[in-house]
């Protein structure tokens, strides 16, 4: 028997349990209290495209340090499903513990040596107190809730007061739930040594006024805020939340105070070529519209993306990813949609997306790309994922600026036009690429024009002269560098030592990354990093790369699509762009970036890239 | 034929409508259409119902699709914004649009390849969710810029130009766009323009999804014996079951009609559609008889025209989800974003 893993606020716990058990709130109340303790944590589902009866998961990283990554390996299972028992007590780290219902005796076999076990009868528990079917399983929930809580010496306190805020007004509830909680705890506190469990939670002060949202109820109140009028969407896991959260954002600040309507209009479309289309029909139409989505839904967006491209119509799409190609991986998680959403549609077509590292990033890039799509008129992408948008995540709290307003773009009013200003909807004015536009309706006799996938010339009349379409691709491809300029800068993280290395990395894998790289340098990799969060990339993310002699990119994909952008992006030897690649629908994690960069490195270090170049 | 000019200077003696437009105000550009299609047939009855209905040109927002048809918004109505947008997936933008800015009139130009094949799913849709605009199919049967291949109107043994008999059946437009909840429908023809100026312009009036399937032949591929789309097949079999005349709410009724061949049905707004019965009695507000007659008319080889369906209180998309009476695309920031307070509220609510 190995030593028991002893840890205090920083070890990794995982439910198993069955879909549709009600576990997750229980799950979520296990997280919560810890969180309330001042101590960080990072909960993760992991859940099987099924409503009811298939097993699911659900880890709880324990991270005084604040590392919001998947951490790798468990120190506890709470192995609550039959039917994933011989796996789930496969992953448990060897001296580490296992917490299981002990009702029924189990035979030796089905445990290991060199782990911790700590049986519950909760079952008999349970039915010893409940009789109805329902309350016996939602309880039983609750009760392991509370036996963990003496086991890792959280407060119950805590426990208590999230009972009190979620069933305000409902004192029976709250007390109904105080009673099970107790079941739990007192039965482990007459049964259990209590040095047994020697993973620990303190009262810390770590969490600060950092706040606990899942990112598609983030990204949905960017657009709120954002000023999105029209949402047409169609649902597809795991981007429907965002489209309900933006529901239920809208219900509490978007109806008329007097009459009671709606500031907002939500359709449910057929499919996602009719959302798109409704988007880029409204966003025509001067509103604010977006779609929420995920990849397949774009592979079926792809013509219209085209035409709001190559048209000039402002288009806003959250891409909330998961696992491709086709269905894929439905309720996994990858960044694989990058090459499908930056050159969606035919043609020479390439398009603006965004990589919002956390929930607070999807509001703050979900207003933004309302502000550029309309600025650039063109679609822009919210490139979040699984592990962001539907995983509750600590971050810094939201912000507002007060003063801010809706940057509509160049459009030409009706005061423009009687005034005599020339109106040419695809004419370049001032040198940005970006020409004006006018909306429907705005004058009785000037600034009408036809929009049309079809090439134009300046004045938006069809034309197929080759000079008029390549003047047309020309100022598209200046429009491209102003969004160089507009869209979000990176952001560089320097080594406290000089260095020959940069990693490049984006969106969800910032966690994990910021993690490794404390790793990389306790064990002496000095690395420079570099987190784009915007496509097309700005002039300092080639800077970034020319200033190394060697640049790891780091993506959760299979093909280095990242990688395959900046290459077509720049000029550059290939072999200097050092591909770190995780894709098999779990989110990556530091430990795996660290060794796979720390590998590399000691392989570089044996022929310098320079030497080897010369 | 688009290096033909228009003369911009109209007569000077051109009578003004109420809005102080002239009929040719209401045009488009030169049409690049054959010589003889119905299509410009029916741009110019929409030009015509648009002048006669006094609208504001540029308060017209045109939609179309990909098609001979769906270039027509180019040949009517030139101060009003147009879109042309991809292959059947117009009703989606439109949906869009009318979701934008309830206050513009609404018009979709189609043709049979774009909405009864690639578009029939949205325009199935748009129906049902009883968006607020006037559909209007200008059906030939056939693809003409692909020159001439059947589409899924055309009638099963119908003979294209080639003398190929078409193996599948068609799709009636008019029965679909009432099964899927249209509140008005129609149809009519494009070479009888006494018929289809007076649809469009009912059409335009009414408060919900109307749609107007217009046959409309194609002389270059659809015109020869066999062709039940053709000019002769049409007004051999051509079954009207009224005319109507359309009535705006400011105008008076003075005459009295005889009940036995005059139906009037007035609409919620107060605007009147007088229909004139020719022979038969027929019920345009009985949804499950209007389905029945217009299988019968399929059945019989007949093309029945006319008013053939309303209802007289349509509810549109808008009124479905409750939004303001105001256009969305005129809110803003003060009307729209919760503010800072309202942000750090929801931070607490999230620790």
């Amino acid at each position: 028997m190995p030593q028991a893993i002893a840890a205090v606020n920083d070890f990794v716990v995982k439910f198993a349990n069955v879909n549709g058990s009600g576990s997750a709130s229980a799950n979520e109340l296990f997280a919560r209290s810890i969180l309330r303790m001042g101590v960080p944590v990072s909960p993760r589902n992991i859940f099987p495209s099924n409503i009811q009866g298939l097993p699911t998961w659900y880890e709880v990283r324990v991270t005084e340090k604040g590392h919001l990554g998947r951490r790798g390996g468990v120190d506890m299972m709470v192995a609550m499903n039959p039917q994933t028992w011989a796996e789930d007590v496969k992953e448990i780290t060897p001296g580490g513990y296992l917490f299981y219902d002990s009702t029924k005796p189990m035979p030796s076999s089905m445990f290991r040596e060199d782990i911790n076990v700590i049986g519950v009868p909760l079952t008999a528990i349970t039915n010893a107190t409940y009789s109805d079917a329902r309350q016996r399983q939602l309880f039983k929930n609750i009760i392991y809730v509370g036996a963990l809580s003496v086991l890792l010496d959280i407060d119950e306190k805590e426990i208590q007061r999230l009972f009190g805020e979620q069933f305000k007004g409902k004192e029976k509830l709250i007390d109904s739930n105080v009673k099970a909680m107790n079941l739990g705890r007192d039965w482990v506190k007459q049964h259990v040594d209590p040095d047994l469990v020697k993973l620990k939670v303190r009262h810390a002060d770590n969490v600060g006024d950092r706040i606990f949202v899942e990112g598609n109820s983030a990204a949905a109140l960017g657009a709120v805020y954002g000023g999105a009028t029209v949402c047409a969407w169609y649902p597809i896991t795991p981007s429907s939340s965002l489209a309900e959260a933006f529901q239920s954002h809208c219900k509490k600040f978007r109806h008329d105070k007097v009459t009671g309507k709606a500031k907002y209009a939500i359709v449910q479309a057929e499919d996602e070529l009719a959302s798109i289309g409704m988007v880029i029909g409204a966003a025509w139409n001067g509103a604010r519209s977006f779609t929420a989505t995920s990849g397949p839904g774009i592979s079926l967006m792809t013509e219209f993306i085209g035409l709001a491209y190559f048209a000039e119509v402002p288009a806003v799409l959250v891409n909330v990813q998961r696992g491709g190609p086709s269905t894929g991986m439905p309720t996994r998680t990858q960044q694989s949609d990058l090459l499908g959403c930056a050159y969606a549609s035919n043609g020479d077509t390439k398009h603006v997306l965004l990589f919002p590292e956390d929930p607070r990033e999807c509001f703050e890039f979900t207003a933004d790309a309302l502000d550029l799509a309309d600025r650039l008129q063109t679609p822009v992408f919210v490139m979040t994922d699984l592990d962001i948008g539907m995983n509750h995540r600590l971050c810094k709290p939201f912000a507002w600026d007060e003063s801010r307003v809706l940057d509509r773009g160049k459009v030409m009013t009706a005061e423009d036009l009687e005034a005599g200003k020339t109106f040419g909807r695809y004419l370049d004015v001032d040198g940005d690429g970006i020409p004006f536009r006018t909306y429907p309706g705005t004058h009785p006799t000037k600034g009408s024009y036809f929009t049309r996938g079809t090439t134009k010339d300046e004045f938006a009349r069809y034309s197929e002269e080759g000079p008029v379409y390549v003047r047309n691709m020309e100022r598209l491809q200046k429009k491209w560098e102003t969004a160089k300029k507009i869209a979000p800068q990176p952001l560089r993280y320097s080594s406290p030592k000089p260095t020959r290395f940069g990693v490049i990395y984006f969106g969800s894998t910032s966690p994990a990354m910021d993690e490794a790289l404390d790793h990389l340098e306790a064990e002496g990799h000095h690395v420079n990093a570099l987190r784009v969060r915007s496509f097309p990339f700005a002039q300092s993310v080639e800077d970034f790369i020319h200033e190394h002699d060697r640049v790891f990119v780091v993506e959760q994909n299979r093909d280095a699509q990242l990688r395959t952008m900046l290459l077509s992006e720049y000029t550059l030897d290939a072999r200097k762009i050092v591909p770190v690649l995780h894709y098999d629908g779990t989110p990556i994690t530091a430990r795996f970036i660290a060794t796979d960069i720390a590998t590399k490195l000691g392989q570089f270090k044996v022929v310098s890239f320079d030497k080897a170049a010369s | 034929m688009t290096y033909i000019a228009k003369p911009r200077l109209h007569h000077p003696s051109l009578v003004k409508n109420k809005a102080g437009f002239t009929r040719r105000d209401y045009e488009g550009a030169v049409s690049t259409l054959c010589a003889g299609c119905g299509h410009d047939s029916i741009s110019a009855a929409i030009i015509q119902a648009c002048y006669e209905l006094d609208i504001l040109p540029h308060q017209v927002a045109k939609l179309s699709g990909i098609g001979c048809s769906s270039k027509a918004p180019t040949y009517f109505v030139g101060a009003s914004h147009g879109f042309n947008t991809v292959h059947g997936r117009m009703p989606s933008v439109m949906t869009g649009a009318n979701l934008a800015n309830r206050d513009l009139i609404y018009m979709g130009v189609s043709g049979d390849g774009d909405s009864a094949s690639i578009g029939l799913g949205q325009f199935a849709h748009v129906m049902r969710r009883g968006v607020n605009m006037t559909y209007i199919v200008m059906n030939n049967g056939v693809y003409g810029l692909t020159k001439g291949q059947f589409s899924a109107t055309a009638d099963k043994g119908s003979i294209s130009k080639k003398g190929v008999s078409n193996p599948d059946s068609s799709i009636d437009m008019v029965s679909l766009a009432i099964l899927m909840g249209a509140t008005f429908v129609g149809r009519s023809f494009s070479g009888d323009k006494h018929q289809l100026v007076p649809l469009i312009k009912a059409a335009m009036d009414h408060k919900g999804a109307a749609f107007l399937d217009v046959i409309s032949p194609c002389v270059a591929f659809n015109n020869h014996a066999g062709s039940t789309k053709s000019y002769d097949y049409v007004r051999e079999h051509n079954e009207a079951l009224n005319r109507i005349d359309f009535i705006e709410t400011r105008e008076e009724i003075t005459t009295s009609y005889d009940p036995g061949t005059t139906k009037i049905v007035r609409q919620h707004d107060g605007s009147i559609l007088r229909l004139r019965k020719l022979g038969e009695d027929y019920d345009p507000s009985d949804k499950v008889a209007a389905v029945k007659r217009v299988q019968e008319g399929l059945h019989a080889g007949e093309v029945v025209t006319g008013l053939l369906y309303v209802d007289p209180t349509p509810s549109d998309l808008h009124a479905n989800l409750n939004t303001v009476d105001v256009p969305l695309n005129t809110l803003n920031a003060p009307e729209l974003c919760p503010g800072t307070s309202a942000l750090d509220k929801i931070n607490a609510s999230l620790r």
